[in-house]
């Protein structure tokens, strides 16, 4: 293979900005599993103690780690099927059929893509708190589908756009139903935009810490990332150990989700299908 | 199967694009629906497959009244411009689609396909992706797929549009025959005039809208109707001069225009039109010449090669008398 540049320069630069993610990484396994003195960088014995958490209870009145990381799994695959679901027809919708407000909707989607959700916090708080379901996870799930429906709908229309009309109509043309063209010959090419968008929102929903945080704060809902706050926030005296081992934790699905789909991922960029 | 579209008009946002259009097709019979863009020709075909809604008129299939049905009951076989072949689905399946829709049971399945694929030469081709296709091939799964479930009428949608040159003289004779074996009334979308005679049984020209003429091919280009039909067709086109122009023709009083064709145009006609070459553009069997009459008006005419004539050089050439066309004022034929 030929080169028009040095490569030397580039892996050079990513190199050098890449190091601290990658000495913060180094620590946060290596502390994980090692004991120390207070004050040394150098380990001085192997240990699973700060891994405790997954088989005792650390103390009363908090949910088990099991019973988070369930909450966190539930919480993060509904919110993922929902906002498929709804994006997959949502955006054929709007990426084919030709209906009143068609514009308004696009347009409400690209700001709605782009407002920061944080400043809309007091206001669910408040909706929340009227239908009854603060504190719930139910309520946590409703509110994260919502917030992920804008990005999940416009790419979704964006896969749909890609396709050519001329698929729908020969399909109708064979004697097939809308819903059947749209199940059989539309949905399998916009099959890269499903998988990213069941991806991504899965791992948003996964790392999700605000709206929980200010939703759900009881123990009945905890997820793990509020429950990793609540791990440094309780202690009088912090066990930053046993944090990062649950930090660890928390951070495995992930890695294992982006090393399987990381070519389906990629896909959300690319966009369509190649006939 | 007859087809009958009758005072047939579609509106977009209004404006009418095909206005009170008229068109016979007999069973058996193909047609072309011969147009410059815009002209409403794709309209209709929509419309008589039922991608358009028809606003007013009537579309019948023999004695069947079609034009309130939907596409999937109307059982019509259309191959798009970009063939729309299912890029998920073997070749087999892209075939088998329509009857798998209609839950006809494997076996016949499997036994119409086979017949279709070899109706259109695609025998070894069944397993394969339609990425895996040439275009030809990809043209001939499109047909397939068309002719599966037995249509009433067959549409073609610039058929050959995306296929480069050879391919398309291919499938020019390829499409013929496979309409000619089938028996299917047909109806060829095109823009393209040597398409448009060389594989229909009649044309109907359409411009703006509306139908300008229907004949056989060899008729409308010996006999247009109007100044557009006599320019659209051919190829080298038409060359249109005044009355003036040709002193020795005794043009009628109210003749404004006339059209010579280029092979009309030449030395074996004799003498009296005279003018200086200003083109010559080589196509290997023969030359095609821009000759400028002294009144600065252009004609063409194409002769054997070799005849060693030079852009500059002045010409006295003669016409084909018997073959002038005459258009008045309004540009109808005389």
């Amino acid at each position: 293979m030929r080169h028009n540049y040095r490569n030397w320069p580039i892996l050079l630069v990513l190199g050098i900005f890449s190091t601290p993610l990658l000495i913060m990484l180094v620590f946060q396994v290596v502390d994980s599993f090692t004991l120390k003195q207070p004050g040394s960088l150098i380990p001085s014995g192997f240990t699973l103690e700060h891994f405790r958490f997954l088989w005792e209870e650390l103390d009363t009145g908090r949910a088990g780690i099991w019973r988070v990381t369930l909450n966190t799994f539930i919480f993060a695959t509904t919110t993922a099927t929902v906002v498929t679901a709804i994006a997959l027809t949502a955006g054929y919708a709007l990426s084919r059929l030709n209906f009143p407000a068609r514009g308004f909707f696009l347009a409400g989607l690209i700001v709605l893509h782009a407002f920061p959700t944080v400043t809309l916090i007091i206001a669910i708080f408040l909706i929340l708190q009227i239908l009854g379901l603060y504190d719930t996870l139910i309520g946590v799930i409703i509110v994260k589908t919502a917030l992920e429906l804008p990005f999940g709908i416009w790419i979704m229309k964006g896969f749909y756009d890609t396709v050519p009309w001329e698929i729908e109509m020969a399909g109708v043309q064979d004697g097939a139903s809308r819903l059947r063209v749209w199940w059989q010959l539309v949905l399998p090419q916009v099959q890269p935009g499903l998988m990213a968008i069941l991806i991504f929102s899965f791992l948003s929903g996964w790392s999700e810490f605000i709206l929980p945080l200010v939703l759900a704060p009881g123990s009945d809902a905890q997820v793990l990332a509020t429950y990793m706050q609540a791990l440094i926030l309780d202690d009088t005296k912090a066990d930053f150990d046993l944090f990062k081992a649950v930090g660890l934790f928390y951070a495995l699905p992930v890695v294992v989700i982006y090393v399987i789909f990381q070519n389906k991922l990629m896909n959300i960029y690319g966009g369509g299908s190649k006939g | 199967m007859q087809l009958d579209l009758i005072g047939f008009t579609k509106r977009f946002d209004g404006t009418p694009v095909v206005s009170g259009m008229d068109l016979s097709v007999a069973s058996g019979e193909m047609i072309a629906l011969l147009g410059p863009s815009g002209c409403g020709k794709s309209t209709t075909l929509f419309a008589i497959c039922g991608i358009h809604r028809i606003d007013e008129g009537r579309l019948m299939f023999g004695e069947r009244d079609v034009s309130g049905l939907p596409s999937q009951r109307r059982n019509v076989g259309v191959v798009f411009q970009n063939y729309a072949l299912y890029p998920h689905m073997s070749v087999f399946d892209n075939i088998a689609f329509p009857l798998k829709v209609q839950k006809a049971d494997k076996d016949q399945i499997r036994r119409r396909v086979g017949e279709m694929a070899e109706l259109v030469h695609i025998e070894t081709l069944l397993d394969r992706r339609p990425a895996q296709l040439s275009g030809g091939q990809q043209q001939r799964v499109a047909l397939a797929r068309a002719l599966v479930r037995n249509p009433d009428v067959l549409l073609l949608d610039e058929p050959l549009a995306n296929l480069d040159a050879k391919l398309r003289l291919e499938m020019r004779s390829e499409i013929r025959r496979i309409q000619q074996e089938t028996g299917l009334t047909a109806i060829l979308v095109t823009h393209d005039q040597v398409e448009a005679m060389s594989m229909c049984d009649r044309i109907a020209l359409m411009n703006n809208g509306r139908i300008v003429q229907i004949d056989g091919p060899t008729r409308m280009y010996r006999d247009p109707m109007d100044k557009f039909v006599a320019s659209f067709l051919g190829n080298p086109p038409i060359s249109f001069v005044t009355p003036e122009d040709l002193p020795c023709f005794g043009a009628p009083k109210a003749c404004a225009e006339i059209g010579l064709r280029p092979e009309h145009v030449g030395p074996q006609f004799g003498t009296g039109l005279t003018g200086e070459v200003r083109f010559v553009e080589t196509q290997g069997r023969e030359d095609l010449f821009d000759i400028a009459l002294p009144s600065g008006r252009m004609i063409r005419s194409v002769q054997p090669a070799g005849s060693g004539l030079r852009p500059g050089q002045t010409v006295d050439w003669g016409y084909d008398a018997a073959e002038l066309l005459c258009f008045d004022r309004q540009e109808v034929r005389l």
